[in-house]
């Protein structure tokens, strides 16, 4: 059960980090990035390390999108040329 | 061309680190010798019910300090490099925001106060379930990010959180310091009576150094945040 749980939850990382690299609108992959970050904090409560998981949950996937976000509006909101 | 071959050759080269770490996994069944040492001494010895922030703040003390001063590090070259020259500047972005809608200014007044309480609660309680002062002020700053996100307009107050930020890290080191006079080494935490494990008041210096450094961590991360957020 935890161990499918798991693949679940990896599975979830690595879809929403493919997608961060392939969406064309910025503010969607910063979402997504976001969300492997979350992802990832979710595998590390799995894999019992709660303290790693509580950082990785604020910093990963909370103050660097926001990070992101920031930058982006500074940057100007262009589509990403291939 | 040059750009996807170089992007295929990268990707290739993680693959294949990747590929020889999974490949050589074995799932261990047994703790390692310095994990034993760690799980059988570290209740005995500090006090604490949580031994990750036991192993953070007592045995590996020195690197947490490390690893506060690189925080500050990166919190003072932030400021450096993202300086703007105020007036003009910061009048054409204010006339450009938006306030924003009633539904996010009062859904971020009404979360607010219960993140800040739980970064608080995670802080001061590190020694006895999972968290401690890193994670708690990373909770911390994450509330006021909320705060900036919802109200664009709102400024925090850069030089006092300096202060603060300050006199935490002081107090940290001479923390350390009479560790090293009355106990046994640089931070070590026994210079106060270990208390009974389990208990709120345990641990010996642990809580304390677990709530200063929430309110480093916290301080820095907000003076961060606050700055991109310009």
């Amino acid at each position: 059960m935890l161990q499918l749980l798991l693949l679940v939850v990896c599975a979830g990382i690595l879809v929403s980090g493919l997608l961060a690299v392939c969406l064309n609108n910025l503010m969607a992959a910063m979402v997504s990035s976001g969300l492997a970050g979350l992802f990832a904090s979710v595998s590390f409560l799995l894999l019992a390390a709660p303290d790693v998981a509580m950082a990785e949950a604020a910093i990963g996937s909370g103050l660097t999108t926001f990070i992101f976000i920031y930058a982006v509006r500074h940057a100007g909101r262009g589509e990403h040329e291939p | 061309m040059i750009y996807r071959v170089s992007v295929l050759v990268a990707v290739t080269l993680f693959a294949l680190i990747f590929i020889r770490l999974t490949g050589g996994y074995t799932e261990r069944l047994a703790l390692r010798a310095l994990a034993e040492y760690y799980v059988s001494r570290a209740p005995l010895e500090l006090g604490v019910s949580n031994i990750v922030t036991g192993i953070l703040i007592a045995y590996r003390g020195f690197d947490t300090l490390g690893e506060v001063a690189v925080l500050f590090m990166v919190a003072a070259s932030v400021g450096l490099l993202l300086r703007k020259d105020d007036a003009g500047f910061k009048e054409a972005e204010e006339r450009r925001r938006r306030p924003a809608s009633e539904i996010v200014m009062t859904g971020s007044q009404v979360l607010l106060p219960v993140i800040l309480t739980f970064g608080a609660y995670v802080i001061v309680n590190g020694h006895l379930s999972a968290g401690g002062g890193f994670q708690g002020g990373a909770i911390v700053a994450s509330g006021v990010m909320l705060l900036l996100l919802a109200d664009p307009g709102a400024r925090l107050n850069a030089a006092a959180l300096s202060v603060i930020e300050s006199l935490a890290g002081i107090t940290y080191v001479a923390i350390g310091i009479l560790g090293l006079i009355l106990a046994g080494g640089f931070l070590d935490p026994r210079f106060l009576p270990p208390g009974e494990a389990g208990t709120f008041l345990s641990a010996g210096a642990i809580p304390l150094v677990s709530a200063l450094l929430g309110i480093k961590v916290g301080a820095e991360l907000s003076v961060i945040i606050n700055r991109f957020g310009r």
